[in-house]
This record gives C-alpha cells, structure tokens and sequence, in this order.
C-alpha cells in the first residue's frame, strides 16, 4: 500500500513540455488530446513581471469525484490512492468527464475514457512516471507520501507553502505545486492555454 | 479498428459467455478489445544520439515489435543524464511522418527551379545525373565552383569529407556565419581557445550568473538547462539582461530590460566599474592576462552614466550589478550566448562579455568557465585530402588552410572578413555575380535555404541562375522542392553517422546507430557521400566499404571497438577541467599569440581592428517600425521540426509579440491575424498578435522557424511567419564573417485573415503511418 503523489517545482519549471511529449509517446495518447499539459501566466506589467509555468494533469485526487459517477466502476482508485480507468468496463458514458474539476479526462477514439495514470505500469517497475524521468529541470517530483524516506517529505517540509488547484472542491489532490512566482499562490485557472 | 456489426455480434457473445462464467459483469468489452500498449510488449534498446538540435544528447530508443516507440535519455551520457527535451522524445514522429521524401527524385526537363515538377528516379540514375554535372562544371571552372552547405550531424560527409577531397573550399555551414561566428572568433582571440559545441560554463558550481543574449529554458539545450535549474536550486542569483522578458528572465533575480543593440556600452561600464572600483580579481589578471594597462585606460570613459544615456538601464542598477558580480567572483559569469550575430559588432561585443569574465578571475576556475577537452580519437586513415576543411562548425575550429595549395582556388569569401571558416551567405553572390569567381554548383544537405539565410529573395535568384542545385534532405522544405536533384536522406534513426567527439569537462564520443532499416527508399548520408565520391573519381578516399568498417577502424586505433560503443552507447574519457589540471602538468591552455588571455589584442590591432571592443550605435529603426527580435520556442528546432505532430500538438505557430501599449495605439486585440511588412517592403505572415507585457515598445519578436511555404510539409505549411523571410539585410561583421540580422524593421499591417488550415490533430490522424 502507497500514496502515490507528484509535486512540482514552479521555480524550476521552464515550460518546455519535455513532459507532455513523453508521455504522447510513453502512453500513446491519440492526436487531438493530452493526459499533461502546460498552462501560462503573464503576471504583472512591464517591468515587474513574473511568469508561471504550470504543467497540469490528472491530481490522482484522494477523493475523486470522478469515481462515484462511475455506473460500471470503470473509473476507481486503487489502494494505491491512483485513480484509474478499467477500459474493458468503460462503456463511455463520459460521466467522469464532465464530473472532473480539472477537466484531466478525455474520451479515447478507441472507446473509453483516459487520463493519466501516473504511469502506473512504469511505477510498478519500480520507475518513474516518464514526465517525471525526462524533464530536464528536475521540476517534477514522484514518491508515496506514506513512505517517510520519500523525497517529497523533504521538499514539502521545505517549501514555504503547498499549493493545490482548486482547493475549494475538497478534493484532496496528490498534484502538488511548490514554490509558486506569485506569492499570493497559484495563477487563476482560466489562464491562456501555451506552449 | 472499426467494428462491422458481424464482429461486434462475435465479441458481445464472448462477453456474455465471460458474464455467465464469472456470474457477474466482470468486463463489459472483450479485453482485446482494448488496444494493448507498446510496453507490453518484448522491448529492445538501442544507443544512439539525437538530431533534433545540434547539441547531440546520447539516447536509448526503445524499439518494439519493428517500431521505434519511445526515446529516453541515455542514463550513462554525460549530455542527456537520462533525461530529453521535447524535441528528443517527439523524434519518433519525424520518423514516421508520412510526409518525408520517399525516393530519389529529378525535375522534370523544361520545368523551372521552383515549380516542383518531378519525376521518380533510381538511386543510380539520380546519383550518375548529379556526378555527371559536377564533372562537366569541374572541368569548365574548376573543383571550387562547386560549393556544398551543410546542417546536421551527417553533415560532416557534405562539408568536410567530400567537399575537401573534390577540391572546393567553398564548404559552408549556417551554424557557423549565421550563429556562433562571432563568439568563436572573440574566444579564439581572447582566450586562445573555442567555446565549442557544449558552453563550457561551470553552471552549477556558480553562484551570481548574468545572462546577456542567452534564453535558456526557450532554448533547451538539455545539459544546459538541467545544470542552469540545478544552480539556481543552490541559491545562485541570476541577473538577465534581454529587450523581452524571456522564460529565463522570469527565473531572474534582476531583469535589465535593455534597449536593443546597446549591450556592449553596459558591458564596458561593468568593465568600467570593475576597474575603477578595483573589484576585478588582481591576482589572476596579472598571472593569466596581457593588456590590462590599455584596457583600464580605455575604459575611462565608460562610466554608468554614459551607459544609462545609451542602454537605458540606470546607472545605478549597473554599478549594482557589477558590485555583486565582483563579491561573488570568481564564482561569477557571463556565458556566451550561441547565436551572436546581432548587429555587425558582435566579435567586439563578445570579446567584451569575455573580458569581463577574465577581470573577474573565473575562467578554467569552478563556477565560471572550464577548460573543455576534445575526446582523444583518431582519423580514418585516408590519403590525406587536396584541401583542409573549411566549413568550420559552432565546435569552433576556425578551420581552413591560410595557404592555398597549387592548382586549387582560396575560398570566395576570402578577404571579405578576418575569421578563416567560410560564411555561408557570401557564397551566395558570387553565384549570381561570378565574382571572384564563378560558382555554378550546389550541393545542400539539411541546411534550410529559404530559413537560415538572409535575404531568401537573392538566394533564390542565386539558385536560379546554377547549373546544378543538389538537395540531401528528410523531407520536401520548400528550398528543397528547387532542386535538379533531390535525394532522399533517412533519419537519424535510421542510419550510422561518423562519430560524435565532445569537448566536455570529461570528453566524450558517441555513437549513431540505426533502431530501424530505413523507411521507404531513403539511404543514409555516409552510402550517398561515398556513391558519389566513387562516381567522381575519388575512389582513393573511399577505401572503406562500408560504415561499419569506417567506424570500427577509428575506433580501434584508440583500443576500442564498434562492437563496444554498439553496447556502451558512450564513451566517457578523463577531462582536464581547471587551471590546476593544466598547472599540474605544466601546461598552458591559452593558445593565443601571447600564450595568455588578451585583454587587448595586438593581433587585431595588426589588421586594423578595433584591439579593444568599443560601442557603436547600431542602425536605427525607421519612423513607424519595430526592431525585429528573433529567438526560440523549446519544442523546436530551428525551421526543422514544424512538420512533427507532436510538437506541432504543443506549439502549432508562431505569433508576434507586440507590448499591449504600442497594440493599443495600433488598434489591435489580442488573437487578431495581421501580416508584417519590413522596410524593404517585404511582407509575410499572417501571424497572430500577440500582446503582452514582456517585451519593451521599442520592438517586436517571433520565434524562429515557422511560416513553411512548401506544400509538401502538410503540418508545417501556413503556420505563422517567417523571421527569415522579413530579414533581406543583414551586416557582415568584419572580424567573424558572421551576417548581423537584428538590424530588420517592421511595421504591422492589419486585416489578414485568420488561415483555413485544419487541426493539428485531425492531421495527425488522418496521415498516419
């Protein structure tokens, strides 16, 4: 049993989407859709001005309401606190897609509803999800948060405050952001869609 | 898949079967039913590096079931770390793109250069027709009026290997005159040493790092970019200078948003104040450096304030920065940028940057600059070659013979400027002049004409008036579309290249190896080089049959072998980073005429150039125009990869940033279409505005690369604009030979239309592989 989480470094984040094209490739996602992606923000005027990078997928949420709307239990958490999509029981309602907050789904040409999945059959390989073991700046951070010798302990205990998207759904995500530019927290979320 | 109602009939009924077993809805769709993934499956790995930029990280391809899936970086690489930029992991998109050039092509008799009018060929047809011309040009003007570009790591057989055994010095790269000319030649002559592909900046043992003309993060030079997060991690301060508030701007502990064309006047007040404040590092200037005398007496009237007048940055603010950079020296830097060809000054400029690091104490020292060591390797032993290479290369050599050997010609640029490489754009003139002499042929292999070059409208009168135009490419590029003949290359991951040697703190050599035969009937660089060498009459130079033979004797002369770097992937030497490296073994690493680092060049001063940098206004913007500012997208590759659906999903044009304030007064919204027309009245696009806080009023800027005009590239084509295409000037800098491009204006034009183009998705989809 583990509890799976990733955070990320805003500080470190370049924007460059290393990430979202490993995991194109890893996951084979089809063209026209994405598990990651980058959102940016123009923050401030010329010249004080900050810019935030913010990569963002499924947050694995630790109570997803994406679950619960589920009629056939396609969509489930595992023990593991990952949340998944059994494609075989999937009968693609899209329930779950309009039912998560981060709009992190999306409906498979071939039939069912997808996301990221952490990339558990790479963690099952004792790995890294493969956004996590490209990304050139080290901005991504995976571990269980039940394991005390997990480096997320250390980043977290260091870090000045923990931020999560939309707090206010008492989801409990497992996508951490660290180290926002902004001091006030993370960036609006219906900023401009980039890189 | 699609389902016919027969075969749904089939797998409904294995379901309900699969129901009444378990009594329960175990799966309501047959498991095969769900597409199973790659990684499933048996998975080879193969070592290899990348060609989706010039910086050639070591990767791990992992091929499965006849196909590449997947590209990791190579764990045991000193460049990748295990890690990729997007470009890196996106290459299997550029393998499989249904659009690449298949098979040999020739124009059709009649047609014009331009038109696309081709028909099939064989490789035999195609490459007797290509040797035949070369022949007849050689024997009408002789060896040199061929000339031969070159762009990517096969390049070396197009502007080195056959190019110097024909006989023709005019061998050319655009990494050279149109990037890092100026840096290389300012290094060569300060510091008696290249930078060299990989910067040799001691990032993450910094700790003040100023970047000036550098925008890591939108670059992505992998190694470069996960020393320059690692530094910041461990509390280095960063100061950018930039016009625009680029990606590393954001990361900036201070943003200098200079006006543009001004830098060299702030680096000569950071002189200024090093010196007059007595900040610089004393010691290591009297041990390591000549001309500190006439420097300090040159740099009297480079106060702040005479700065601040120029650049617009407040004096205080400079004399800030270059306090704090002199409390940390010599843990302080300035790292050269790449691409320095800005505004005709650009050695002089560099030399400056270089200057600057020397006052404070940190080069071959940690956190500045080390001392880069090539791997030791040796040549194929081959006959030795009529001519020396000339075509040079960001790797630095300033290459090329002075002398010329009886019977061969000097170089068509020669005289034009100081530096010895070649500079592409002034082989384009004499094609169209004859002057000094004529050129009639040319071969290009990768290089972009209509995207790399200044003044793509000479270019393609040049072109116009060849007797043969020779393409080597990957896929149909619009310059490649005008060729006599075009022959197909296959990828990266597709073939062996020749080896791969780094200056690297612990130098390094590479392998490129095939994951998969090649596609279609695409052939590798090193099989056309060595067809055509052997139909040129240059068989004396091809004593190997075949790569493998090539590749496996320069290696074993070092005692190793193919076999080994086939499994290794890399091949990891002992570098000599720092000055005690080099002290212990009594030897001196500046190999300038002085044997030290030339604050004040005697050599330039002996052929008339400026032996310190001074400032000089650059050309101003015409009334109603912007400067245009050029940079980088981290999900592209120069003009190369907009036709990879993968990063095209992730950045699928380009668009023109324009400061909210000066879009106000021009009446635009943000999103809009509008075309860009420069002062020569050539007008591209159209290209969407996009407005923005984060860059001064003064200018405008686009990413490099977009704006495809050939119709072959089906995801490329259309998307955004050109910044080579609205660059017809440029000014050649004296010293390097290299061709200044910021020194273009534009104004905005309104009312284009937004292009009817589909998504890049539906695309993808529908040219699938």
């Amino acid at each position: 049993m583990a509890r799976y989480a990733m955070l990320i470094d805003l500080a470190a984040c370049v924007g460059c989407a290393a990430c979202a094209a490993a995991c194109v490739l890893e996951n084979e996602v089809p063209p026209g859709h994405n598990r990651l992606w980058i959102r940016q923000r123009e923050l401030g005027t010329f010249p004080d001005l900050t810019v935030e990078y913010r990569p963002e997928q499924c947050l694995h949420c630790e109570h997803p309401p994406c679950v619960p709307v589920c009629p056939t239990g396609a969509s489930h958490q595992t023990e593991d606190g990952l949340v998944l999509v059994k494609a075989e029981r999937c009968i693609a309602c899209a329930a779950c897609i309009a039912a998560c907050p981060y709009d992190a789904r999306f409906m498979n040409p071939a039939g069912y509803a997808d996301k990221c999945t952490f990339c558990e059959h790479r963690i099952a390989r004792g790995e890294d999800p493969a956004c996590v073991e490209t990304c050139p700046t080290g901005c991504r951070v995976f571990g269980d948060l039940d394991d005390p010798a997990s480096p997320l302990h250390a980043w977290i205990a260091a870090a000045e405050r923990v931020d999560v998207l939309r707090p206010e759904m008492g989801t409990a995500p497992k996508l951490l952001y660290l180290n926002t530019p902004s001091k006030r927290g993370l960036a609006r979320q219906e900023s401009e869609v980039e890189s | 898949m699609k389902l016919d109602r027969r075969r749904f009939l089939k797998l409904s009924a294995a379901s309900v079967g699969a129901v009444a077993f378990a009594g329960r809805a175990a799966a309501l769709r047959a498991p095969w039913a769900v597409p199973r993934k790659w990684y499933a499956g048996e998975v080879r790995t193969v070592f290899s590096y990348c060609e989706n930029c010039f910086w050639k990280c070591g990767i791990a391809v992992k091929v499965e079931g006849g196909r590449v899936r997947k590209i990791d970086g190579q764990k045991q690489n000193p460049k990748s770390r295990g890690r990729l930029c997007p470009r890196g992991q996106a290459g299997v998109a550029q393998l499989y793109d249904p659009d690449r050039l298949k098979r040999p092509l020739i124009r059709i008799e009649g047609s014009k250069r331009g038109e696309g009018k081709y028909r099939e060929a064989s490789w035999e047809e195609a490459l007797d027709y290509v040797a035949e011309r070369m022949l007849q040009i050689k024997e009408r003007y002789g060896p040199e009026a061929v000339a031969w570009f070159g762009h990517g790591s096969g390049d070396s057989w197009f502007v080195e290997y056959l190019p110097a055994a024909w006989g023709s010095p005019n061998a050319a790269k655009p990494a050279v005159s149109i990037c890092t000319a100026p840096r290389e030649t300012a290094s060569q002559w300060t510091f008696g040493r290249p930078v060299g592909g990989h910067e040799p900046v001691d990032w993450t043992e910094s700790r003040y790092i100023v970047l000036i003309g550098h925008h890591i993060g939108e670059d992505t030079h992998n190694t470069q970019l996960q020393d320059f997060a690692e530094a910041l991690r461990r509390g280095a301060k960063l100061v950018v200078v930039d016009p625009r508030f680029s990606t590393a701007a954001s990361k900036a502990h201070r943003w200098l948003p200079i006006k543009p064309g001004t830098d060299l006047a702030l680096l000569l007040a950071w002189i200024h104040v090093l010196i007059k404040e007595d900040l610089y590092d004393r010691d290591y200037v009297q041990k390591y450096t000549v001309g500190f005398e006439e420097l300090a007496v040159h740099s009297n009237k480079h106060t702040p304030e005479w700065a601040e007048e120029i650049t617009e940055i407040p004096a205080e603010t400079i004399r800030a920065v270059a306090r704090e950079m002199a409390a940390a020296k010599p843990r302080a830097v300035l790292p050269p940028g790449r691409h320095t060809v800005w505004y005709g000054d650009d050695t002089q400029r560099m030399r400056a940057v270089y200057i600057l690091n020397a006052l404070l104490g940190n080069y071959g020292v940690p956190g500045g600059f080390y001392l880069a060591k090539p791997p030791y390797l040796e040549k194929y032993p081959h006959p030795p070659f009529p001519l020396e290479p000339a075509a040079g290369g960001c790797s630095g050599s300033s290459g090329g013979a002075e002398e010329v050997p009886e019977g061969f010609k000097p170089r068509a640029d020669k005289g034009k400027f100081f530096a010895k490489t070649t500079a592409i754009q002034e082989l384009i003139e004499p094609m169209l002049s004859g002057e000094p002499y004529p050129i009639r042929g040319l071969v290009c292999y990768g290089t972009n004409l209509f995207h790399s070059i200044p003044n793509v409208p000479r270019t393609k009168k040049a072109l116009a008036k060849l007797d043969l135009y020779v393409a080597i490419d990957v896929l149909p590029m619009e310059h490649v579309m005008w060729a006599d003949v075009i022959l197909p290359e296959c990828t990266y991951l597709e073939r062996y290249d020749d080896l791969a040697a780094i200056a690297h703190k612990t130098p390094f050599i590479e392998l490129r190896q095939p994951a998969v035969e090649p596609l279609w009937e695409t052939k590798p660089g090193w099989w056309i080089a060595r067809e055509l060498g052997l139909r040129l009459g240059l068989e004396k130079y091809f004593p190997w049959k075949n790569i493998e033979e090539y590749l496996d004797t320069r290696l074993q002369l070092i005692g190793s072998s193919l076999e080994e770097l086939k499994q290794k992937g890399t091949l990891i030497q002992k570098g000599r980073p720092y000055l005690k490296d080099w002290e212990r073994r009594h030897r001196n690493p500046f190999k300038t005429p002085s044997g030290k680092i030339e604050l004040y060049s005697r050599t330039f001063a002996e052929h008339g150039l400026d032996p310190l940098p001074d400032y000089t206004p650059p050309m101003p913007a015409p009334e109603g125009f912007y400067r245009l500012l050029y940079g980088r997208t981290p999900v592209h590759s120069f003009a190369k990869t907009q036709n990879n659906w993968v990063l095209m999903e992730l950045k699928a044009e380009n668009e023109v940033w324009i400061h909210r304030e000066e879009g106000r007064k021009l009446g635009l919204r943000h999103g809009e279409y509008v075309w860009l027309e420069n002062d020569a009245g050539v007008r591209e696009g159209p290209v969407r505005v996009r407005l923005t806080e984060r860059i001064r009023r003064d200018c405008v800027y686009l990413v490099h690369g977009f704006g495809h005009k050939g119709r072959g590239l089906r995801l490329a084509y259309g998307r955004g604009a050109s910044d080579n295409a609205l660059q017809t000037r440029y000014v050649l800098d004296p010293i390097s030979g290299g061709a200044a491009l910021r020194n273009n204006f534009v104004k905005v034009v309104k009312g284009a239309a937004r292009p009817r183009l589909k998504r890049i998705g539906q695309l993808a989809r529908e040219r699938r592989l």
